[in-house]
């Protein structure tokens, strides 16, 4: 259910305001276009049974705020599921118990990689003077944890029913409303609004926790993240491997048999294998430091830390210091293969 | 799952005398969405929140403060602890001792020395003891605790007043994290709604006496045996009165010792305690019925000090029958384990009390089946009241801080929530499984003690001696308790 918003809102933008979005035509015409046009095609084949692929034959025009974006992408069902759902974020052992759950892994993984490269300097608030991004920041989970350990965090979401329910959650605490902003939009538009101001490179590190198995267009992704990063700036994500495991467990196990995430949630086709997802940030101008398998146990609700990558995984890459660009050389013949992965939809 | 610790400890405990279980509410949900409505509030959020508030200032309570307030991974939190009593300034210690004393065990002079205060308390006063004997009225029957060649210390006595005193001290060293407020008495306690009310006030309210209203992320109520937190979160407690009270003074030796021995004997009203507090002073710890209890407080000193005297020396209890099975079972015992086994060793005869010193204060046992709610964690009596016997009292509640803080470091370095109730269930867990072996040991003795019974007194008389030649179930017990 996520995935169609996501997709929706993409795509929504994509194939409206090609020019207009992020700058990123600007920068990288060659590259980007290419990939957007093929991308773009890609998705409206596919997306034929999404329901709002309806609206997307009928280009209207918009600005690039979200609020008219979400109003005329969606589908008035989609907004009243995630409506209803949006205030469910903060129940732990509700329908997000395992995102709850699953911040005993993800916050030790994202500090002590961070804690690697920047030596604390603050016992207490060990990522004081940090600026992370978190992309896909839902009501908050992990934005709160990264925020009371001294980072200063911008959480962004496209659904804006999450980032208010984000919003309100954070803004009881002192502690936290200092250090923790929130913004409905996408990781495209907050690009083109740093390069607008002048500030790229401004975050320390990236967040995109189950967030990838979502997206339309990697690529742009990774694009996106690299732009946002400073020089040796890490990129943190956790997402699902794309194994027959995955999908017994991950799908049918997950989210029928158990329900341990609302039906609808995941697209198995959407998934991405360590090694794809690393080749893909590596031509992104990052490199990948560390892949490390993640399980969880439905009985004891747990998360724990396993040898196996074939279903849930954290991955940690840093931006190159020397080369912030990627590769255009590279990237103006496409490789079919790099292709095929990017939009392996 | 917590009902179900109450039944056992109430079936562990066969009949049980007169138990009272405070509040029973069949489902746990609603046990754990919290109770009072919240208030709404449009300028509270702007109002200060503490991160932890101690309601209850204590040996327990102060323990705590320090113990987070020294924390690295808790620096920069706001801490505050409530006391409703004065301030407990000790300049120069005092030249008589005070009644009131606790047998600080090894683990628990760990914990206090970890934070800061044990220095104090050595400077001021403390007695270490190096061998305890316990033995019985109606038997010879004894046991000795000691380590090794008496060279370590087993524990110390401490004057409870002492250990605050010197808490106090440490929490004024550390006054950026940790504030107090002293004469400060809470009159109520605002529950946060369940988290998905999104409304409402997520945080614990603290409404004190003067009409000041504070805001914690998490409460820890330290407010002893008749805990204000306990009862307001109707928490379903097990507790009964053991129909005991402990009568309490400071005993002058006839003549100075070395006195590094604690001594209790088992007589069939109750178990007589004799603690070292220096070479010319003990204390008395004597727990027997209310009748005897208060007969005692009205003797006059002389008759009072021969009856100390004779409960810890006659053998009036004894009957042949009994001694001749002592003796049995000691040969039997000695043929397999014939090294083992001590001599029996008559405590200090005293010839006088301190003044004004005879106090006397009931005794019962208590268990809170819950130590945790959202956003509120027990510790100290507010969580389990014991009897004196074993000494463990204060430790388990040291026992509690030491646990607690370990778990909200390491949820702080995690960025999480302290209130939340992951890591509090763990504290919860941890310690109710230390904690319930040993309530039940402590109680199960009073009750085998407590009658002169024929059987009863073999059955104890050979448990007695067969431990007392068991130097490796010795020190298990000896470790248990050390912790």
């Amino acid at each position: 259910m996520y995935s169609n918003k996501f997709n929706c809102l993409m795509l929504g933008l994509y194939s409206r305001n090609r020019s207009a979005v992020c700058g990123l035509v600007q920068s990288a015409p060659g590259r980007s276009g290419f990939s957007w046009t093929a991308v773009c095609k890609q998705r409206s084949l596919k997306l034929q049974r999404s329901a709002c692929l309806e609206r997307q034959h009928h280009p209207m025009p918009c600005q690039i705020s979200t609020r008219s974006a979400s109003q005329t992408t969606v589908d008035p069902d989609e907004v009243r599921r995630f409506q209803s759902l949006a205030s469910k974020w903060w129940d732990e052992q509700g329908d997000f118990a395992a995102l709850h759950a699953m911040n005993d892994l993800r916050v030790p993984f994202i500090r002590d990689n961070l804690l690697n490269v920047h030596r604390a300097r603050h016992p207490g608030k060990p990522l004081a003077g940090l600026r992370i991004l978190d992309v896909g920041c839902g009501g908050g989970l992990l934005t709160e944890p990264l925020g009371r350990l001294g980072a200063n965090v911008l959480g962004i979401d496209p659904v804006e029913d999450s980032i208010y329910t984000a919003q309100l959650h954070a803004s009881y605490d002192p502690d936290l409303s200092d250090r923790v902003s929130y913004q409905a939009c996408t990781l495209e538009e907050l690009s083109s609004e740093e390069k607008e101001e002048q500030g790229a490179d401004q975050f320390d590190a990236v967040v995109a926790s189950e967030v990838v198995e979502h997206l339309a267009d990697l690529e742009t992704f990774a694009f996106c993240c690299n732009q946002a990063l400073k020089p040796g700036g890490s990129l943190f994500i956790t997402t699902i491997n794309k194994t027959n495991l995955s999908y017994a467990l991950g799908i049918v196990v997950a989210e029928q048999l158990l329900r341990i995430v609302p039906s609808g949630t995941h697209d198995w086709e959407k998934f991405i294998s360590p090694v794809e997802l690393e080749r893909l940030l590596e031509s992104n101008g990052f490199s990948v430091q560390s892949v490390q398998g993640m399980l969880y146990n439905p009985v004891s609700g747990a998360w724990s830390w396993t040898n196996s990558t074939a279903i849930n995984y954290a991955l940690h890459a840093v931006k190159h210091r020397d080369d912030p660009q990627p590769d255009r050389a590279e990237e103006r013949s496409p490789r079919p293969e790099d292709h095929t992965a990017a939009t392996h939809s | 799952m917590m009902h179900k610790l109450t039944k056992a400890a109430l079936a562990f405990n066969g009949l049980g005398r007169c138990f009272i279980i405070e509040k029973h509410v069949p489902a746990v949900k609603i046990i754990r969405r919290g109770l009072v409505s919240a208030e709404h509030g449009d300028d509270s959020a702007k109002n200060e929140v503490y991160d932890v508030i101690i309601s209850g200032g204590g040996m327990v309570g102060s323990a705590m403060a320090c113990s987070l307030g020294m924390d690295p991974n808790l620096v920069g939190k706001k801490i505050l602890l409530l006391e409703a009593g004065n301030k407990k300034v000790m300049d120069k210690v005092p030249d008589t001792y005070s009644t009131r004393v606790s047998s600080i065990s090894p683990g628990s002079a760990t914990l206090l020395s970890g934070v800061g205060a044990w220095e104090h308390i050595t400077k001021m006063r403390c007695k270490p003891y190096k061998k305890m004997q316990v033995w019985d009225a109606c038997s010879d029957a004894l046991i000795t605790f000691d380590k090794e060649n008496l060279q370590d210390e087993m524990a110390y006595i401490v004057e409870n007043d002492i250990v605050v005193a010197a808490l106090t001290k440490q929490l004024d060293s550390l006054s950026d994290n940790v504030k107090v407020k002293y004469r400060s008495k809470v009159v109520k306690y605002t529950w946060p709604m369940p988290h998905h009310a999104a409304d409402s006030i997520p945080w614990v309210q603290v409404t004190l006496a003067n009409g000041e209203t504070l805001q914690t992320k998490l409460l820890i109520g330290a407010d002893g045996p008749n805990s204000m937190v306990r009862r307001e979160l109707g928490i379903p407690t097990v507790k009964w009165n053991y129909d005991q009270s402990a009568v309490v003074a400071v005993l002058h030796l006839s003549e100075p010792t070395e006195n590094n021995v604690a001594w209790q004997r088992f007589l069939p009203t109750g178990p007589i305690a004799m603690l070292p507090l220096s070479d010319t002073e003990s204390s008395l710890v004597w727990s027997t019925s209310h009748r005897l209890a208060e007969e005692l407080l009205e003797l006059d000193e002389e008759s009072f000090v021969d009856a100390i005297n004779s409960a810890f020396w006659s053998n009036e209890n004894q009957s042949e029958l009994i001694e001749t099975a002592g003796s049995l079972f000691r040969g039997a015992l000695s043929t397999i384990m014939p090294s083992a086994g001590s001599p029996r060793q008559l405590p200090p005869s005293v010839a006088g009390i301190g003044p004004k010193t005879r106090v006397m204060f009931p005794l019962g046992m208590g268990h809170a089946s819950e130590y945790i709610r959202h956003r509120v964690a027990l510790i100290g009596d507010a969580a389990h009241r014991v009897h004196p016997l074993a000494g463990q009292g204060a430790n388990l509640g040291f026992g509690d801080v030491a646990c607690l803080t370990q778990l909200l470091s390491q949820a702080a370095f995690n960025g999480k929530d302290l209130g939340a109730m992951q890591h509090l269930l763990e504290y919860e867990t941890e310690r109710q499984r230390h904690n319930l072996p040993m309530m039940a040991a402590i109680d199960l003795m009073k009750r085998l003690y407590s009658t002169n019974a024929a059987p009863v007194v073999l059955l104890r008389t050979f448990g007695l001696q067969a431990t007392n030649m068991l130097p490796a179930l010795k020190e298990q017990i000896m470790a248990f308790a050390s912790k």
